[in-house]
């Protein structure tokens, strides 16, 4: 099949129905041409086809059936196009020729390029941009010079985007199969710096190298010398593509060795080394020399004869484009690709990073919080997330439209994680005051007990929190950097959260009160504050956020019994990290831990689990230079 | 007579608020000295940086006859230098006996195989029993510390500091909540203990600092404002601006 | 302060040996290697599995009870013991299957195609053809039992050095150890960590060499190791809390900064009794996995270790007896509860199937422990008697 090929059926599939009515103008033409038709030359054939296409839609399918070889000519001068199942049908009337035996036409590839460029020329202008675009697809996979000379005068479009995309792919087809080295190059250098994947993929087969050996300079487009025994073709390498070109004997191997030991066994001995001895692989060798000079044995590639072939050869490598000024402008634009590449994905990284840390942020703001007024960690904590996000697969099960149930959702989760917090505050926590190493362990029975509970309720298996279909799919800026709708909607989730939170915290009595309760709870009670109603509003509060949180994460990730424990760790180090001191500690807390994360995950992609292994140990180390976080809390009262 | 311990300078700020300001101050060998001062005179933030719980931004303290440098030493490596600090609050521990707490401020080796080789001697018993005698919690020798009245805590530290034989001891106000009874005791155990070695006294209540009897120094805003005995202090007209007001 | 010797001033420890040789003389009588047969063989095994887990609660007791540091990483050192072990047991058990397979060929083997035999047998898993660093020492029982107690020990000096230098304390200390404890976890997930990944080490079961012998009476002697190994540690950890050292760690715990002020290096004993009890819990894993048979990866993750915890809290933390009554009531009643075997519970309306609450309620009950019965199981000792004393 030519590449035409792949689109003709494309093409032949958007003819067939007007195929039906007769084309008196076609029939003319085939009449007139009957001679033409069967022996077409060069010359002679870039009229007719001008002309048979000229008449229609009919006048497209015979060419096309002609390019395939599927055109035939019958006794009584009519064309008929034999489909794949071997039935013939006129190629005028479209009407099936029952038992037609006719002469099929075999045109030579002169012709065929000529008959398929004025396929594509028909199909580039044709009226419906439909066809116009589809045409443009399947040129884009590739195409021949006459194809991208059809292209090139085809070039208008009254549909500007068409016409853009016409434009450029002029410009890769040109990279390809341009008419000389310069227009090839030229073609290069207008699109150099340009990083969509179109262009990197048409750079790319012009760079595909292959390895020679060969004992001097070989003939053709040299890439490179491979030094032997170097970090791109290390020695056993080396030997593996000298044994693969012919040049050395294949070296025994130990299993062909002991075979060849075994098969020539006699009286316990082995060309005269007792086999007691053959344990040792110094014995095993002067065996086998013994059987080799007894000829029983074919000989073996020496480490003696390996390193001399390796001397002897060189290996280079070589393009497989001829043309050295077209590789070298493909070279430096690749170079120049991946730099901006680089640059692009560097963006595209901060951006991932940014919104793991915006997760991070909705889930340890409510531990910090909890931490900074009553120096208590809540193990239950990533059940709360746990809690938010059943809250809102259970709303999308009452709710069919998604848009609403997670409207109804998010505040729901709130008051639900909420009200969660203040009954653990009221029933254990505050009985516990003053012993956060009990408190640790206290709500982490209630971890496990809410675990379970969850399991029992909504079984094991996942549940799915689906987004509404406008926060599916994803904001592309380029092929390089996107970013998943879903992702930019908890960013500004969580910026929402922060500016609530800083809301709460500044402008509001509540607000005062908690920062009164965190810096001085003594003093603070002695001036008619509550600390009790203060803990358990910020234990609510906190706990309402990890709510949020959950259905947040829910949207992206499967809602389980363990949701809330993948992310706990994370909060916890973000708390860490951040220090305790204000909001914008686990805010920095957040940033810093998604950052990271990101950063040494691409430094090993698809090994998430070192990523975290590493991230962990530089939580580790880096306690040791900040102690109490990025931010740590001020004043005399933190350094007690 | 030179002097044990030489603070030259430190001074030392709590997010801009400046709670130690240049503040020199030299006791000798064997001495009482009582510091006196408002709050946040910057009492105990002296006595933090002295013992190494709080590190000066800037200045030099130095202690024993070759001089040594404090700055660079924790705690406990001050702690064994022989420098023994009674807190406000006295903080004993309350679930040990009053015997184990006394036995664990025994001076002996501190460094953790050496204390897992340790075992109770007939000196140490009887050292034990002595300084139990001495704060009188005799008949309270194996009762758990927690168990013990406020007063009685406050005279196990005490015999825990004696048992830790500190030269330089920095006793922080140690007439809070004592009945004047056992004010008048603990006067008398510090001038005792001043005979041979340096006895620091930071105290807000001035009919106490009279009963010592020694030399006074008054802090203000971080730094020294007057020093000399009771009486000359007390005429000072700074000083007497600050405690009164204008 | 009477010169007394230490066991008999310390009644508890000698009533623990006694009821843990009681114990153990029992089992062995019933067991079906040498006794009755009263107990399958899979019981006796999880009565010596369960002797390990009450020596690494002592061992936590230690840290937690007596000094203060509320670890959440324990359990990383049990598993590294059984790691440890593990390496060795399956390295030998899998030499002796390559040697006993290749030896069917008339040429001996060499050295070399009985390692790449043997790499292939335990690595083919994970798609690796080469023998990792780790496993350098595998081929030897004497340098494997030494990594046993040095590779947890070192771990926990280096990273109690980091923790302790820089005063990290309280639940801040908790949660670093808990992250030092998921990074290990997920480090060894990894297949190119050289442990076969999730994989982990399998049929430790089998002891090299001893195949004739069979799993019954292999039972009978891992419940005697693992007692005498528990009976061992427990009076060398009642010694260690009985003297000053006890009484300096349980001063730390109280009242860490007046410790400091009384000359005490905080850090240093910090770091023995870490270094210490991590080299416990190490012994305690490398004698249970033998037992298991298997240990990947799952086994060390946080959460193993918390539940060390509760079961040190319900026991009765800050008293060693408590760690051990602890971990043998939670862990033979989760046993118990999980197996399917304990009755459910039929309520109007609703069936109460215990695979599916006992987790609710050990969480629950662990919440009502720590609220009302701060000293766990051990208190109840208390008001019988008031005479325990504090070992």
């Amino acid at each position: 099949m030519t590449r035409l090929g792949r689109v003709l059926p494309l093409l032949a599939a958007l003819l067939m129905p007007i195929c039906a009515q007769a084309n008196p103008a076609l029939e003319a033409v085939i009449a007139d041409n009957l001679e033409g038709l069967e022996r077409p030359s060069r010359l002679t054939v870039e009229p007719l086809v001008a002309q048979i296409a000229a008449t229609g839609p009919e006048g497209l399918a015979l060419l096309q059936a002609w390019s395939e070889r599927q055109l035939g000519l019958t006794e009584d001068g009519r064309a008929v196009i034999i489909g794949d199942d071997d039935a013939a049908t006129d190629a005028v009337t479209g009407q099936p020729v029952p038992e037609a035996d006719p002469q099929m036409l075999r045109p030579n590839s002169g012709v065929r390029g000529v008959i398929e460029s004025a396929l594509v020329a028909g199909a580039l202008n044709d009226p419906d941009p439909s066809r116009r675009r589809a045409a443009l697809d399947s040129l884009a996979r590739g195409g021949s010079f006459e194809q991208l000379t059809a292209l090139r005068a085809a070039l208008d479009d009254p549909d500007p985007t068409l016409a853009a995309r016409k434009a450029r792919l002029e410009r890769l087809l040109t990279i390809q199969v341009g008419e000389n080295s310069e227009a090839r190059v030229t073609a290069i250098e207008d699109l150099a710096g340009d990083v969509s994947l179109d262009f990197r993929a048409a750079l790319n087969p012009l760079l595909v190298t292959r390895r020679v050996v060969a004992t001097e300079e070989p003939q053709g487009n040299v890439a490179r010398e491979i030094s032997i025994d170097g970090d791109d073709l290390p020695r056993e390498a080396a030997i593996a593509l000298l044994v693969s070109e012919g040049v050395l004997e294949p070296r025994l191997t130990s299993a062909e060795q002991r075979a060849a030991l075994a098969a020539n066994l006699s009286d316990g001995r082995v060309g005269g080394v007792p086999v007691a001895d053959l344990s040792d692989p110094d014995a095993r060798d002067r065996a086998y020399e013994a059987l080799e000079d007894a000829g029983t044995v074919p000989p073996a590639a020496t480490e003696a004869e390996v390193q001399a072939a390796l001397d002897a050869h060189r290996v280079y490598e070589l393009y497989a484009e001829p043309d050295p000024a077209v590789t070298e402008a493909a070279r430096a634009a690749q170079i120049r690709a991946q730099v901006r590449l680089g640059a692009m994905q560097g963006i595209d990284l901060g951006l991932d990073a940014l919104s793991l840390a915006s997760i991070y942020f909705l889930a340890a703001i409510g531990l910090a919080v909890t931490f900074g007024v009553m120096r208590v960690i809540n193990m239950a904590h990533g059940e709360f997330i746990m809690m938010g996000a059943y809250t809102g697969y259970t709303v999308q099960t009452l709710i069919a439209d998604r848009t609403l149930s997670l409207v109804v959702a998010l505040p729901l989760a709130f008051a639900v994680t909420f009200g969660a917090g203040v009954v653990l505050y009221r029933l254990v926590i505050r009985h516990l005051a003053h012993r956060p190493l009990e408190t640790l362990l206290a709500t982490f029975g209630v971890s496990i007990a809410l675990q379970q509970l969850a399991k029992n309720i909504f079984g094991t298996q996942a549940r799915p929190l689906t987004a509404p279909a406008w926060l599916e799919g994803s904001i592309t800026i380029n092929d390089v950097i996107s970013i998943s709708s879903i992702r930019v909607a908890i960013f500004v989730l969580a910026l929402l959260f922060l500016g609530l939170f800083l809301f709460i915290m500044k402008r509001t009595r509540l607000g005062l009160e908690v920062r009164a309760v965190t810096q001085n709870p003594g003093m603070a009670a002695s001036m008619g504050i509550n600390p009790d109603r203060i803990a358990m509003m910020t234990f609510g509060l906190g706990s309402g956020i990890a709510g949020i949180a959950g259905v947040a994460i829910g949207l992206f990730a499967q809602v389980t019994s363990e949701i809330g424990q993948q992310y706990i760790v994370q909060s916890f180090m973000t708390v860490v990290v951040g220090g305790v001191g204000n909001i914008w500690g686990t805010l920095a807390g957040a940033t810093l831990i998604g950052g990271l994360s990101k950063v040494i995950e691409s430094f090993n992609p698809g090994n998430t689990l070192a990523a975290q292994t590493f991230m962990i140990l530089f939580i580790i180390i880096f306690i040791q230079f900040r102690p109490r976080g990025i931010i740590p809390q001020k004043g005399r009262a933190a350094e007690a | 007579m030179s002097a044990l311990l030489e603070v030259s300078g430190i001074s030392k700020s709590f997010d801009g608020f400046k709670a130690i300001n240049n503040l020199s101050f030299s006791i000798n060998a064997v001495e009482l000295r009582a510091v006196i001062g408002p709050n946040g005179a910057g009492k105990t933030t002296f006595m933090d940086i002295v013992t190494g719980k709080t590190r000066p931004d800037e200045g030099e303290v130095r202690f024993g006859e070759t001089g040594k440098s404090l700055l660079k030493m924790n705690e406990a490596q001050i702690a064994r230098e022989g420098v023994g600090r009674k807190f406000q609050r006295p903080t004993v521990f309350e679930d040990q006996s009053v015997a184990d707490n006394l036995t664990m401020a025994l001076k002996a080796d501190r460094s953790p195989f050496s204390v897992l080789g340790w075992r109770p001697s007939s000196v140490s018993v009887a050292r034990v029993a002595e300084l139990a005698a001495e704060v009188g919690l005799s008949d309270a020798v194996d009762r758990r510390a927690g168990e013990l009245s406020h007063g009685q805590k406050q005279w196990l530290e005490i015999g825990m500091l004696l048992a830790q034989e500190p030269r330089l001891l920095l006793v922080d106000e140690p007439a809070a909540g004592m009945t004047l009874a056992e004010r008048e005791q603990t006067t008398s155990l510090l001038c005792r203990l001043a005979e041979s070695r340096a006895v620091v006294v930071v105290e807000h209540d001035m009919d106490f600092v009279r009963r010592l009897n020694c030399k006074v120094t008054v802090l203000h805003q971080g730094s020294v404002l007057a020093e000399g005995s009771l009486d000359h202090v007390t005429r000072n007209p700074d000083v007497i601006d600050v405690y009164l007001g204008r | 302060m009477t010169r007394t010797p230490f066991i008999l001033r310390t009644p508890s420890t000698l009533i623990v040996l006694a009821v843990l040789a009681v114990f153990t003389i029992t089992v062995t009588l019933l067991s079906a290697a040498y006794g009755t047969g009263a107990i399958p063989t899979s019981m006796v095994k999880t009565l010596g599995m369960t002797l390990c887990l009450a020596l690494a609660a002592v061992a936590m007791d230690l840290v937690w009870g007596y000094l203060g540091i509320l670890s959440l990483g324990q359990m990383a050192f049990f598993a590294l013991g059984g790691y440890m072990i593990g390496q060795w047991l399956m390295y030998a058990r899998t030499e002796g299957i390559v040697a006993a397979s290749l030896s069917g060929n008339p040429i001996p083997f060499t050295p070399q195609e009985l390692r790449d035999g043997v790499t292939n047998q335990i690595f083919g898993v994970v798609g690796s053809a080469e023998l990792p660093m780790v496993w350098g020492f595998a081929h030897s029982l004497t340098l494997q039992l030494i990594l046993v107690v040095a590779v947890p020990g070192l771990l926990a000096l280096v990273f109690g050095w980091l923790a302790f230098r820089s005063r990290v304390n309280g639940v801040y200390l908790s949660i670093l150890t808990q992250a030092m404890t998921l990074a290990l976890a997920l480090w060894l997930f990894q297949n190119d960590s050289g442990f076969r990944g999730n994989n982990g080490l399998s049929g430790l079961q089998n002891l090299p060499g001893l195949d004739h012998v069979g799993q019954a009476r292999l039972s009978v002697w891992f419940l005697w190791a693992s007692a005498l190994a528990l009976g061992l540690f427990y009076v060398i950890a009642a010694w260690l809390v009985s003297g000053k050292f006890g009484s300096v760690t349980r001063a730390i715990r109280d009242d860490e900064t007046r410790v400091r002020f009384l000359g005490y290096p905080v850090e240093g004993f910090k770091l023995v009794v870490f270094t210490l009890a991590a080299m416990i819990t190490a012994i305690a894993g490398a004698l249970y996995y033998p037992q298991a048979g298997i240990i990947n990866p799952a086994e060390m993750m946080p959460i193993a270790s918390i539940y060390l915890a509760v079961w040190v809290a319900i026991g009765g933390r800050g008293r060693l007896y408590g760690a051990v009554i602890g971990a043998f009531v939670v862990s033979l009643l989760s046993t118990w509860f999980t197996g399917g075997r304990a009755p459910s519970i039929n309520l109007p309306g609703y069936v109460v199937n215990w695979v599916d609450w006992w987790q609710v309620a050990l969480g629950l009950s662990f919440v009502l422990v720590t609220l009302y019965a701060p000293k766990g199981i051990a208190g109840i000792f208390d008001l019988i008697g008031r005479k325990g004393d504090r070992a």
